[in-house]
This record gives structure tokens, C-alpha cells and sequence, in this order.
């Protein structure tokens, strides 16, 4: 069976849930291997094991951590040449994107972003101008890269004991041209990640100050959901920027999402319109968030969303 | 120092966008277009380090003729001159195929940074800053909300998941830009006139030497198969809160098996 590459996003040796997906997916179509890069390596790579790869590749080269991008795509490439993959899957976020399109001129090969789903033919669907288009592409040449959004399939356990390779890589300076000489961490901890929950309260201007994000946060933890915000409410400093839900900010697809006090601008919709089933609550009936909610409240959030957290919480006994 | 700005012209969002039947690729002729709204943000980061310092501030855009307008507008912001990629076998090219090319005209240009937005609204891939790091050999500095120009090293902020990654690279460099930026200017009535006379200079594809195989739908890469346009998405229920507004909310989200 043809082998293809899942590479793990994970978060010093916690893989993402999205890797899974991949897995789950890459096993549909031939035999999933996974990559497992950077400090923490081996530790996902015992985890990953619960979703069938028949391999994982690991590093935990230094250079993985010290520099942006251009040394996970080397390792890709490599192992692309070494083992003539059918095609590697990379998550969907910034930095794979990123990885999937270094990879993509390093191996002479063909790129598809965002797809919410790849068949056996390695055919990927995805959808463009806000969900009003599904397209099917695929790619001409080379090796398929196709990076995969969060929550298109769901992971499916199945346990192997995968066998365990080490591979050293040969970075050339291009690879290290960006040092990453510090991460912050400025996210509040404790809720889902945003990319990857499959719900989402996202709160905006009329949430009036950063204090009345907690009426936003107590909805989100009742629903188990993570926190999103608009650019108004980033940008007045009511809530960190890496939460934002946009255009420029994170794109999200989940089950649910609810907006309080969020008018629906474009680039705002440009971020979540793909979801699958769109709440908002606004004491403006005239805002435009109402064309696309499922569900429409018109009232003031700040005591319909306490109501409704109450409601849920009582519900969920 | 010298800076290249990557601006693309793109449709509008607020317009209706399609996919042609005959080659199924973005029908950028019927459709109102605009300067992609990020791209205005790298203009401005750009001016700014330029008024900082000295040197001169080029934009590139590879596009079809009508893509002038967006050029000028870019130049009337206050950039110096530029440079139009434009030629009939470009059309339907993906981003791989962009990259090549922008990059072939970057052979010919000199520059300390090269700064373009960091996703187009059209493609929405976020990736040209890599493709091109990649392809040139220069570092990747990209999805940045801070840049800071010293010596001969560029630092940013980038934004991660959780927080941001700050990140060093010697110039020549190039960069992405996110909207946190900064603030752009309006093109000044002064700006819109000087800009009539500034050096926009147009290149064909020979010209750049870019090879005719490599760019341009039947050489593409990644290729569409087939395409659907959905149905657009139905207003729901609207509800007015008559004081039982969250209850409604629950009601509904039960009737859906959310909760
Ligand atoms: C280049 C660029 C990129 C951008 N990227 C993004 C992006 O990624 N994400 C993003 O979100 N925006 C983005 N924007 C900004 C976008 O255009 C809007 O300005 C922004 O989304 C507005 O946020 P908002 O809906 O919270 O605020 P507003 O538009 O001011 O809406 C606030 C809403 O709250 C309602 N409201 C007020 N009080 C109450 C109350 N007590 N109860 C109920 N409802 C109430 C009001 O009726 C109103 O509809 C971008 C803009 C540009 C130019
Ligand atoms: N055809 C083009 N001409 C000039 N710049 C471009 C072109 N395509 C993309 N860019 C630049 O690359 C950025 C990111 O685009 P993308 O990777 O397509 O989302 C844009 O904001 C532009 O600055």
C-alpha cells in the first residue's frame, strides 16, 4: 500500500487533535505514516500510535525549534525523497500551510490548501468565497501536499506499534535564515484552542469593556467551547489578538458558533461563515450577522447570555 | 534601504465571486476589484521605514492590465515607482507558479526587504511570503504585527496560536504583514497627482525570463476538477427577546442536539 505522510502538529510533545484527523484520514488512503518534528518529538510519537501509523518518523533536532518553518520543510523533503510518499498531509494552520508550500518548491511539487476533505483518488474538496463554492482540485505534480482544516474528519482510535525511526536531516542556511529568539505565551490557558473546538462564543464591540468578557467566557466553559473575539474587541484590548475570529485573525469551522454583540463584517464572516450551524445574539435587528445565523436572537446580551448560561448549565445537570 | 511591496489586486468581497465554467478559474473580469486590503498595510509599513531612513519603496504586482489601477493607487499612497508583471500566458497560474514568477522578476530588482500582506482575499493561502523565502534563499519573516528595522537585521513580532514568536533575520529579508500593523494612510490629493507621473514599468514575460512552460493554467501544479456553486446560506429564525431570549437560545440549541 502506497505510503503516506502525516505530519503531527503538536505542542511540545502533546499532539493537536487535528493530527489525528490526518491519521484517521491518511489511513483511508493508503498506509499512514506519521512525522513527528521538534522538541517533544518522541513524546507524541508514543502517542500517536493510538491512530495506526505503520511508522513515525522523529526528530528532535535543535535547529526544528531555533528557526521558522524552513527546517521542518527540509526534514519533509527528505523523507519525500527518501521514501516516495503518495502524498504528505499537513494541517491546516499558519505555520503548516507554510511548511506544505516550502515543501511544495523543494520537491517540484504541487500544493492544496484548506481541504476539508481528500478521496482515495487524492481528490481534495475544498471551499472557497466563504463556503459558496465546493471545489474539487487536485495536484498535477510531483508528490500531493494538501493541507487539511481541523474538524473535516473525525479521529478514529485504532492502536498499532508503529515502528520508530530516527532521521537525521541536513539543514542548509536558507533553512536557518529566521531565529526565533523568544515565544510568548499571552493566551489565557484552561479552554479548547480556537482552530479546533467544535464550539465557539465569540464576543465583539458590545461586550463594552474586557470585564464583560467573562459573561462571554461563563457561556463557553457551559458549552465546553472556546473563546473567540472580533477585531473590535482585539484591537480595544478586551481580549488577546490570537483569539481574534477573521479574516487576518483564525479561521474556525466548528458545530456551533455563537456572536454576541458582533455586527457580522466581512472580513469577520471571512472567518467563520463555514460553520456549521451560526448563533447571534444583537439588539440590533438590522445587523448584518442575521443573514447567515441559523438562529437569530434580537436582545440585549447582557441578560439573554447570562439567561442562556443558565438554561445550558441547568440542562446539562 | 530599499523595499519591494508584493500588492495583488483582488476581487471585492463584498462583490459576488465566480468560478468560470469553461477554464474554472476566478472570473476577474466581471467583478469589481480592489487593492487587497492587507496589501495597503504592507504599503504603509513600508513608507514608514522608508521615512525613517532613505531609499526607495517599488511595487510589484503581477496581474492582469487592469491591475494598473490598483499600482496606482499603491503610488499615490507614496510609493516611488513600480512594476507590472503582465502577459496572457500568466493567466490561471496557482501560487507555486506565482512565486516562480514574482521571483524571476525579483532577480532583476535590488532590495534590502521585501514586504507583501499576509493573505490575499481571493486565494486566502497565506503563503506567499514562504513560497518566496523558499525560492530566494531569503529568510521568512512572515505573519508579522511588529517590525523593527536595525543595522542590517529585521526583528518581528509574529503571531502564533498563543502568543507571538519574536524573530530574527539578517536584510535582505522578506516579510508578511498582519492588519495589527498599522494604521494606513488615504492617498492625499497631491499623492493621486504625482502619481500620474511616476515610473511604472510593465514586463511581459520574456522580459523577465520567465520560461513560457512553467506558468499559466495547463502547467499549473495543482489543477481544479470540477466545481459546485452552493446555495447560499438561508437567513434562520429570527427571534425578539420578550425576556425569555436565553431560554429561546437553549431551546433552540436542544432542538439541534448541541446540547
Ligand atoms: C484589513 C482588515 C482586516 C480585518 N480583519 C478582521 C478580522 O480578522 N476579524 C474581525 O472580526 N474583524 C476584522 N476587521 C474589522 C471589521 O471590518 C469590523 O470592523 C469588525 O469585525 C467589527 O467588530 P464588531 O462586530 O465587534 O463591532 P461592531 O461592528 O461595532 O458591532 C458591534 C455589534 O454589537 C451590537 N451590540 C452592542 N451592544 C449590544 C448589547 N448590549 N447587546 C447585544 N448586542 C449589542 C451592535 O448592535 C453591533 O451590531 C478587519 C478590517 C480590516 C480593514
Ligand atoms: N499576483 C500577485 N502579485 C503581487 N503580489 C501578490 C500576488 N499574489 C499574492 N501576492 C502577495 O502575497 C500576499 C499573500 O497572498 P496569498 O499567499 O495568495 O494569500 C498578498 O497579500 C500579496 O502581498
Amino acid at each position: 500500500m502506497a505510503e503516506i505522510l502525516v505530519l503531527v502538529d503538536h505542542v511540545e510533545g502533546t499532539p493537536k487533535k487535528a493530527s489525528y484527523e490526518l491519521l484517521t484520514l491518511a489511513r483511508t488512503l493508503g498506509e499512514a505514516s506519521a512525522v513527528v518534528l521538534g522538541k517533544g518529538a518522541t513524546q507524541a510519537a508514543d502517542k500517536v500510535g493510538a491512530y495506526g501509523p505503520a511508522k513515525v518518523y522523529v526528530s528532535e533536532a535543535a535547529e526544528l525549534s531555533d528557526f521558522l518553518v524552513g527546517p521542518k520543510a527540509a526534514v519533509l523533503a527528505q523523507l519525500v525523497a527518501d521514501k516516495s510518499p503518495a502524498a504528505v498531509l499537513i494541517p491546516s494552520n499558519a505555520e503548516g500551510k507554510e511548511i506544505a508550500a516550502r515543501l511544495a518548491v523543494k520537491t517540484g511539487s504541487g500544493l492544496l490548501t484548506d481541504a476539508v476533505g481528500v478521496s482515495a483518488e487524492l481528490v481534495a474538496e475544498q471551499q472557497i468565497f466563504g463556503g459558496a463554492v465546493a471545489v474539487q482540485s487536485k495536484v498535477a505534480t510531483g508528490t500531493p501536499i494538501i493541507t487539511v482544516r481541523p474538524n473535516s474528519t473525525a479521529p478514529v482510535e485504532q492502536p498499532s506499534s508503529p515502528e520508530i525511526e530516527q532521521v537525521s536531516a541536513t539543514f542548509s542556511e536558507a533553512d536557518k535564515a529566521a531565529k526565533v529568539v523568544e515565544s510568548v505565551v499571552e493566551a489565557k490557558g484552561g479552554r479548547p484552542d480556537l482552530g479546533e473546538a467544535s464550539i465557539v462564543v465569540s464576543g465583539g464591540r458590545g461586550m463594552g469593556n474586557a470585564e464583560n468578557f467573562s459573561i462571554v467566557e461563563a457561556l463557553a466553559d457551559s458549552l465546553g467551547a472556546a473563546v473567540g473575539a472580533s477585531r473590535a474587541a482585539t484591537d480595544a484590548g478586551w481580549y488577546p489578538h490570537q483569539n481574534q475570529v477573521g479574516q487576518t485573525g483564525r479561521t474556525v469551522s466548528p458545530q456551533l458558533y455563537v456572536a454576541v454583540g458582533i455586527s457580522g463584517a466581512i472580513q469577520h464572516r471571512a472567518g467563520m461563515q463555514t460553520s456549521k450551524t451560526i448563533v447571534a445574539i444583537n439588539k440590533d435587528p438590522e445587523a448584518p450577522i442575521f443573514e447567515l445565523a441559523d438562529f437569530g436572537l434580537v436582545g440585549d446580551l447582557f441578560t439573554v447570555v447570562p439567561q442562556l448560561t443558565e438554561e445550558i448549565t441547568k440542562r446539562k445537570g | 534601504m530599499n523595499i519591494v511591496v508584493l500588492v495583488k489586486q483582488v476581487p471585492d468581497t463584498w462583490a459576488e465571486r465566480k468560478l468560470k465554467a469553461d477554464d474554472k478559474t476566478l472570473d476577474r473580469a466581471s467583478v469589481d476589484v480592489v487593492m487587497n486590503e492587507i496589501d495597503e498595510y504592507a504599503v504603509e509599513e513600508a513608507l514608514k521605514i522608508k521615512e525613517a531612513g532613505e531609499g526607495e519603496v517599488t511595487i510589484l504586482t503581477m496581474g492582469p492590465e487592469r491591475a494598473v489601477e490598483t499600482i496606482r493607487k499603491a503610488l499615490s499612497m507614496g510609493a516611488d515607482k513600480a512594476v507590472h508583471l503582465v502577459d496572457d500566458a500568466l493567466a490561471g497560474s496557482d501560487a507555486v507558479q506565482t512565486s516562480y514568477a514574482l521571483a524571476k522578476v525579483l532577480e532583476t530588482l535590488e532590495y534590502d526587504l521585501l514586504i507583501c500582506g499576509s493573505e490575499a482575499t481571493d486565494s486566502r493561502m497565506s503563503i506567499m511570503a514562504a513560497l518566496l523565502a523558499e525560492r530566494t534563499g531569503k529568510p521568512q519573516l512572515s505573519g508579522a504585527r511588529k517590525v523593527t528595522v536595525e543595522g542590517g537585521n529585521v526583528t518581528i513580532e509574529r503571531q502564533t496560536d498563543n502568543g507571538y514568536d519574536v524573530v530574527q533575520a539578517a536584510t535582505p529579508a522578506i516579510v508578511s504583514v498582519v492588519e495589527k500593523i498599522n494604521e494606513p494612510r488615504y492617498p492625499s490629493f497631491k499623492g493621486i497627482m504625482a502619481a500620474k507621473s511616476k515610473p511604472l514599468t510593465t514586463l511581459s514575460i520574456a522580459d523577465a525570463g520567465i520560461e513560457a512552460g512553467q506558468v499559466g493554467l495547463a502547467a499549473a501544479p495543482s489543477q481544479v476538477v470540477e466545481f459546485a456553486n452552493k446555495p447560499p446560506r438561508q437567513a434562520g429564525q429570527i427571534v425578539k427577546d420578550e425576556g425569555d431570549g436565553g431560554s429561546k437560545v437553549a431551546e433552540y440549541l436542544a432542538s439541534q442536539k448541541i446540547v
